[in-house]
């Protein structure tokens, strides 16, 4: 990649003010470091990534309405996690939580596991129990 | 209570944060130095394990091998240390901050704040340097930013204590002895040796096989998958190979300023052509990336175009592969 060939698309980077180091070749045919602002291959990419995450958690407040699923299904994927990285953080085996995720086995948990899940999520065990 | 500390921003963190501590121990590196030196460049095909839903591959070294491979051969000692508690990280951090030595932190992104949110995964294996704390607040040095930030002591802790694959559990590092002057030829040359040795390696999930193995892969997926599925995957091999910290090329690019650098320390003319070729690899993969974009971006695309891209890759493949027999002869 040439130096005046960094792509300056616009990117995701705006919003921190930053711009990403790349390497290319200057006109000497040396190697040098130019900033770029972004690419539209990777951005599209991105933007695809999270338009994903996005449908999931559409899909597991749809199921969490419909008492399909608990509430847990729905915050574990509105924090971009999944089964292993959820366990890890409440300190539960996965099959655990994923058998909370079952509405019935969800309604009968205790305070203490429902803290950890709303500890993990940054919420009060009211906003745990009804999604909005 | 500040550290004299130089901020340079780099591609990747790892090399970053290497390139910059030695920097404050008077050691110019720079950043191609401590990838190529520390075998960084690599490609991998990770089986059976998927992060946001889609198969993994890397275009790098693991997290940490980079830096401990250069320590090793140009002759430095670095302590590490991992914690079970948050308060015992926290006093190591502070005595060494006290001590004037900036020191190097994994740390997961999901919670770093400075972070476009759209960037904020969790993922655990960034690097940055803590050089300074002020009022409660660290002072940040992130390679991958242009300027540097701060990060409150509950910030802080958050990621360095994040959980999943790779948790940091407080990972904390710095160098701690240094020779005399750095043996960079003999580095340099096991370096490379190492990188074409995985690059070459006979296993199919690894090096140039392990890219055969991903286009043969890519042709399946839309029959497989389905388009949906098929797009998700290919997205997500680009982000691997273009997401910030591969300075372009899935870290092609980052290599073809090693090589050229290398050939002037060694004096070697062969590693400066060679550069040039890998430079053209790279603009090779930064194609691909731009070919399979144009199919995850209208959202139906005929089978066809996927063969395409997995056609580009087989060819990027053949290249990488007589490239790492020259390059191993070079040396």
């Amino acid at each position: 990649m040439k130096k005046e060939e960094v792509p300056q698309d616009k990117g995701l980077l705006d919003s921190a003010q930053t711009k990403e180091l790349t390497y290319a070749v200057d006109e000497n045919g040396e190697y040098t470091t130019e900033l770029s602002s972004g690419w539209d291959p990777k951005t599209i990419a991105l933007s695809n990534a999270i338009k994903g995450i996005e449908e999931r958690v559409a899909t597991a407040k749809k199921r969490v309405l419909n008492n399909e699923t608990s509430p847990i299904e729905y915050y574990m994927e509105l924090h971009k996690m999944d089964l292993p990285i959820l366990s890890s953080y409440v300190g539960l085996w996965q099959w655990r939580v994923k058998r909370h995720f079952k509405p019935k086995v969800f309604q009968k948990l205790n305070q203490k596991t429902l803290q950890k899940y709303a500890d993990v999520f940054e919420i009060s065990i009211e906003e745990l129990k009804h999604i909005s | 209570m500040q550290i004299e500390f130089t901020h340079k921003q780099s591609a990747h963190c790892e090399n970053g944060v290497v390139s910059n501590l030695m920097r404050h121990n008077g050691f110019e590196v720079s950043e191609p130095m401590v990838f190529g030196i520390g075998s960084g460049l690599l490609f991998c095909y990770i089986p059976f394990l998927k992060v946001n839903h889609a198969p993994v591959v890397t275009y790098r070294a693991m997290p940490g091998f980079i830096f401990n491979r250069f320590a090793k051969r140009v002759g430095i000692k670095i302590k590490r240390e991992k914690f079970s508690s948050p308060e015992s990280a926290k006093s190591r951090l502070d005595e060494n901050l006290a001590k004037n030595n900036p020191v190097g932190l994994q740390v997961g992104v999901y919670n770093l704040l400075y972070f476009p949110d759209e960037y904020r995964f969790h993922f655990n294996a960034h690097n940055l340097v803590v050089y300074g704390k002020e009022n409660e607040n660290y002072l940040i040095s992130d390679p991958v930013m242009e300027q540097v930030t701060t990060l409150t002591e509950k910030q802080l802790e958050k990621v360095r204590f994040a959980k999943g694959a790779f948790a940091p559990k407080g990972h904390i590092y710095y160098p701690t002895a240094f020779p005399e002057k750095l043996e960079l030829k003999s580095a340099i040359i096991k370096g490379i040796k190492q990188t074409c040795r995985e690059m070459t390696a006979p296993f199919p999930i690894v090096g140039t096989n392990g890219i055969k193995t991903i286009s043969k892969l890519i042709r399946k997926w839309p029959k497989k998958k389905g388009a949906k599925v098929a797009n998700h995957y290919l997205g997500q091999i680009v982000r691997m190979q273009e997401e910030i910290g591969t300075g372009g090329g899935g870290f092609r690019y980052i290599y073809a300023a090693f090589l050229q650098e290398a050939s002037q320390v060694l004096g070697n003319e062969k590693l400066k052509e060679l550069s040039k070729e890998m430079t053209k690899i790279g603009d090779d993969w930064r194609d691909f990336a731009l070919n399979a974009s144009r199919i995850y971006k209208n959202r139906s695309p005929e089978t066809d175009a996927y063969n395409k891209v997995a056609d580009e890759l087989e060819a990027i493949a053949n290249s990488e592969a007589a490239f790492f027999k020259k390059l191993k002869k070079a040396i």
